[in-house]
């Protein structure tokens, strides 16, 4: 008979990563403990929902949404969401070997043009290079479809790349 | 493929989400395309750095309790109420797998009480049987005569076991036997049909109400037990069923 996993099985394993995400979106370690905490009772009431399948993308998404509100209700929006029509000009400069320049980037310069960036592309980073989920996961987490997954990376990169290029030059 | 086409595609190359076919049409764009190249290598240091040097922020371990705390409290106050309503069937499921393991159980038991039906007392009174024939052991007090055989498990066992003659009825009485049978000590009687015998083994039931007769065959030796007047009884021989269902019949008269 199919077993079905307990609230524990699928979320305890995952408290890590709902923290790594909330402290990435919320900036700091006190709000980032409150909104997992939070997340995780919201997680408690919506677990009759759960249908199996991907717990830890499950549980992000509702770490990713309890985030949201959490900034809006005590931030009054300094969340800095720059919407991704205005960077659609940056893309389309002739590409250059960046390879050394990016040698010189280190954590705490990764960190502060990660923390620029806005909170829609900040999340599906972490998601993708820390979490290493798959497009499918990030769709299911982000409540986007699996196509948007790919150009939202795109366009975080983009501008991630551009906020490291504006770290090291003194003129930025 | 274009310069367009590629860009658009290239990350999700990079993070392994392509097909098979993209796949092979962008690395043979990248073999043509200097740009493309480029922007690819660029994509791929980009990765490089971030695996590197991107902080990856564990659990502090105090909220990892006070998390594990909340959950239990949590489920204390309110046990799974809609786990409940969502997945009734499984609860469902796992009260009828809770029923019928009661009710193994309960049966087990049963069994135990009523040694009759219990497999393991039927394989006892055959193996019993079988080493009375084969020890040329058959009985303790040869007697055809009831009056005979019945005085003689006085003193012997703890309870007056009744001993029909049952010689009108084509099943002759051949004797008496102290065996030991289902931890106990037990009167055997010894009765023949023709050339073959027929052990009746008899002890106080631990089960006083009576049963009724409980067939089975074991190792090609027919067994029958009952408990009657809270006696049990087990009859085993290799003789026809019908008789030995007659002569069970009799008994029990």
């Amino acid at each position: 008979m199919n077993n079905f996993p307990t609230f524990e099985e699928v979320t305890l394993p995952h408290i890590s990563a709902a923290y790594n995400l909330a402290r990435w979106l919320t900036r700091n370690d006190h709000d980032a403990q409150d909104v997992v905490q939070e997340a995780y009772l919201r997680a408690l009431k919506f677990f009759g929902g759960f249908r199996g399948g991907d717990g830890r993308a499950w549980l992000l998404k509702i770490v990713r949404n309890t985030c949201y509100t959490w900034l809006q209700r005590n931030r009054n929006g300094v969340g800095s969401t720059v919407s991704e029509e205005e960077l659609e000009h940056v893309e389309s400069a002739m590409p250059h070997p960046e390879a050394l320049f990016l040698k010189k980037i280190n954590r705490e310069l990764l960190t502060r043009a990660m923390e620029e960036l806005s909170l829609e592309f900040r999340e599906v980073l972490i998601l993708r290079e820390l979490e290493d989920l798959s497009y499918k996961q990030i769709s299911e987490s982000l409540d986007i479809p699996m196509g948007t997954v790919m150009s939202r990376l795109a366009r975080a990169r983009s501008r991630l790349q551009e906020r490291l290029r504006g770290c090291l030059s003194p003129e930025a | 493929m274009t310069c367009q086409q590629t860009q658009e595609l290239l990350h999700g190359y990079i993070d392994g989400e392509l097909d098979l076919v993209n796949n092979l049409n962008l690395e043979r764009h990248f073999e043509q395309c200097e740009n493309c190249t480029v922007e690819y290598n660029n994509q791929l240091a980009l990765r490089t750095l971030f695996k590197e040097h991107a902080q990856y922020f564990d659990a502090p371990e105090i909220l990892k309790k006070r998390i594990q705390k909340t959950v239990a409290i949590a489920n204390e106050i309110e046990p799974r109420r809609k786990g409940l309503t969502q997945n009734w069937w499984r609860i469902a499921a796992a009260a009828l797998i809770l029923f019928l393991s009661a009710l193994l159980i309960w049966t087990v038991v049963a069994d135990r009480a009523r040694p009759q039906t219990n497999g393991l007392l039927a394989q006892e009174v055959v193996s019993s049987h079988v080493r009375s024939l084969m020890v040329d052991h058959l009985a303790d007090v040869l007697s055809s005569d009831q009056h005979t055989v019945k005085p003689w498990f006085e003193g012997k066992v703890d309870f007056a076991p009744v001993v029909k003659d049952l010689s009108p009825e084509g099943f002759p009485l051949f004797g008496g036997r102290l065996d030991y049978v289902d931890n106990r000590s037990v009167a055997a009687l010894v009765y023949q049909r023709h050339k073959h015998y027929i052990n009746l083994f008899i002890w106080p039931a631990s089960n006083s109400s009576d049963q009724v007769n409980h067939e089975s065959t074991q190792q090609g030796f027919k067994v029958i037990c009952w408990t009657a007047s809270g006696t049990d009884y087990c009859a085993v021989s290799d003789v026809s069923d019908a008789d030995l269902q007659e002569f069970v019949r009799l008994i029990r008269n």
